[in-house]
């Protein structure tokens, strides 16, 4: 009963906030809609018995990915007349690209549903007694260990690439030495000089 | 007497409703304790900056100014709200409320003694770790619905560097996962039952496992002092509260907040520095267990834990009182270039550690 309240309320929120990602005039609320959409999934996540994925989903996209996001679409002065105008261009590649996902959400949907309408288990269920963290480490780092690994590569080459497409050593750039400015003497910055009145240092 | 069996209740709420209501109850005893408690942690952090500067502090309202907290509360509660012009309004409004809830909801996972806690989640850490970690939208959200550019600039700030500090967080409470081999905060508490000897802060005193207790008693000790400092940057306190500095930026994202918003921001901001008291206190320092051994009673965990909170905070307004305001560059070089590669050098030593290491108990639950 209250399961089944919490998931019509999260998937209300879920579907609406989804839609206000697209239709938002303001990015920024686009935004803050899409982290409204991540949360909610995790809260289906939960629903499911899946709460290891569910914190994932929090703490990598929300706590995360999505701060950069509203990083750097607080930083843009976007022109809204210009967004708009753009908008009729842009709309035969987002219609393929929405077809195209759809077909793809199709297929996989056909292939977890059998014809009877009973669904398939893709993967076996796990005994009882163990967390699913538990589950999910175990099938990761054995099975599924190249993938994994592979997937760890990726993302380690689209980090590496990101810093040599930014890094520029530009000239004449003072930097701080950390290692000199702890590695300083006394001797070597103060000196005592003994002066005698009226004379100076002269 | 025997039960009578013809009692017929007057309304009879399914096993749903009845559960439901009781986790309410506790929900609202737990909010109100930490309150209360909250009113008098600020006033102990003013007394306590104040005894530093030789200051007396608060002390007009009630005995040794013991009810100032109310007195601000009124006071904020009283004033006017003052919505700029140019702000958007909606998130302008929502940014101190998300930050005031967030800072309850993470306390939802929080064990306070033994069977004491909420929800006994199956990720609890996990769960606070990510509670945390969204701490950030109260503020960026604010900085940016001001439509000023001081407040735009703390928000900025504080998102880099609560991201930046999240990363070592996260690996310190590896480290700490990787000891224990579960993700549930009562089973970590219960891990370092024993007495301070397990406590993970304090390992090195297990000299039980010698001479492996010196690699793990260093390296957790380590990870307890940058814990610690990490929670200061991610809680935005001094000596890392740039977002705020009021010296360069007013005072940062709450420039334009007054009255009730601003108060939900600042109870908000402490509530998530006990919260980090708290996780220190699970994580490291043996949660409701007393150093000298298992406490079972619950009323008597509870009174070690709330005593280990008021500890911490201490540590928080000493930190406070005393270390100057870091430069921002300095803020950063802290998180990525010494704690990153030092929290995952020690992850990776722990994980040595566990699987070649460690007595037969901790590894068949670290290798599960």
């Amino acid at each position: 009963m209250l399961a089944t309240i919490a998931f019509y309320v999260l998937a209300v929120i879920a579907v609406i906030s989804a839609f206000a990602v697209i239709s938002a005039r303001n990015p920024v609320h686009s935004v803050l809609f899409l982290i409204l959409t991540f949360f909610t999934a995790a809260g289906l996540f939960v629903l499911l018995g899946a709460e290891f994925l569910a914190m994932l989903l929090v703490i990598v996209y929300v706590g995360a990915v999505a701060v950069l996001f509203l990083f750097v679409v607080m930083m843009l002065d976007v022109d809204f007349v210009e967004l708009k105008q753009g908008f009729l261009s842009y709309m035969p590649i987002g219609a393929i690209v929405a077809l195209a996902l759809l077909f793809e959400l199709g297929l996989v949907a056909s292939a977890a549903i059998s014809a009877d309408g009973a669904p398939i288990a893709i993967a076996p269920a796990q005994p009882g007694g163990v967390t699913n963290a538990e589950a999910i480490g175990q099938v990761l780092y054995t099975d599924y260990l190249l993938v994994f690994q592979m997937a760890g590569l990726v993302l380690f080459v689209a980090m590496i690439g990101a810093i040599v497409l930014t890094l520029r050593h530009r000239p004449g750039v003072r930097k701080q030495n950390i290692a000199a400015q702890v590695g300083r003497k006394r001797s070597e910055g103060v000196e005592l000089k003994d002066i005698r009145p009226g004379q100076g240092l002269g | 007497m025997t039960p009578n069996m013809d009692y017929v209740p007057l309304i009879t709420l399914p096993i749903e409703w009845e559960w439901t209501i009781m986790k309410l109850g506790q929900i609202l005893g737990i909010s109100v304790l930490l309150l209360i408690s909250l009113a008098f942690l600020l006033l102990f952090d003013r007394k306590v900056w104040a005894a530093v500067q030789l200051r007396k502090g608060p002390n007009v309202v009630g005995p040794f100014g013991l009810l100032q907290s109310f007195a601000d509360f009124f006071k904020f509660v009283f004033k006017e709200i003052v919505i700029p012009a140019g702000a958007n309004k909606t998130v302008f409004i929502l940014a101190p409320l998300i930050t005031f809830v967030l800072a309850f909801t993470g306390w939802a996972a929080v064990p306070f003694a033994n069977g004491v806690v909420i929800a006994d989640l199956n990720v609890g850490i996990l769960y606070l770790f990510a509670i945390s970690s969204l701490g950030v939208y109260g503020i960026i959200m604010g900085g940016w619905a001001s439509n000023s550019k001081y407040p735009f600039l703390g928000g900025l700030r504080s998102a880099a560097q609560m991201v930046s500090y999240e990363v070592s967080i996260g690996f310190i409470i590896i480290t700490v996962l990787l000891l224990v081999g579960s993700l549930n905060l009562t089973t970590i508490v219960d891990a370092q039952r024993d007495g301070i000897w397990m406590w993970h802060g304090f390992r090195i005193f297990n000299f039980a496992e010698f001479p492996a207790n010196i690699l793990v008693g260093v390296v957790m000790f380590a990870m307890l002092v940058m814990f610690f400092i990490s929670a200061l940057a991610e809680t935005n306190r001094p000596p890392f509260d740039l977002p705020e500095a009021e010296s360069e930026l007013v005072a940062g994202y709450q420039v334009e907040y007054s009255s009730t918003p601003y108060l939900l921001f600042m109870i908000g901001e402490y509530l998530n520095i006990v919260l980090m008291c708290a996780m220190v206190n699970l994580l490291f320092l043996g949660g409701w267990h007393a150093p000298w051994g298992p406490v079972d009673n619950p009323w008597l965990g509870f009174l070690i834990f709330y005593v280990k909170i008021w500890i911490q905070f201490f540590l928080f307004a000493m930190v406070k009182a005393i270390v100057p305001r870091y430069r921002y560059d300095q803020l950063m070089r802290i998180g990525w270039k010494i704690f990153l590669p030092t929290s995952l050098a020690a992850v990776v030593a722990m994980g040595a550690y566990v699987t070649f290491l460690a007595p037969t108990a901790t590894a068949v639950a670290g290798a599960q």
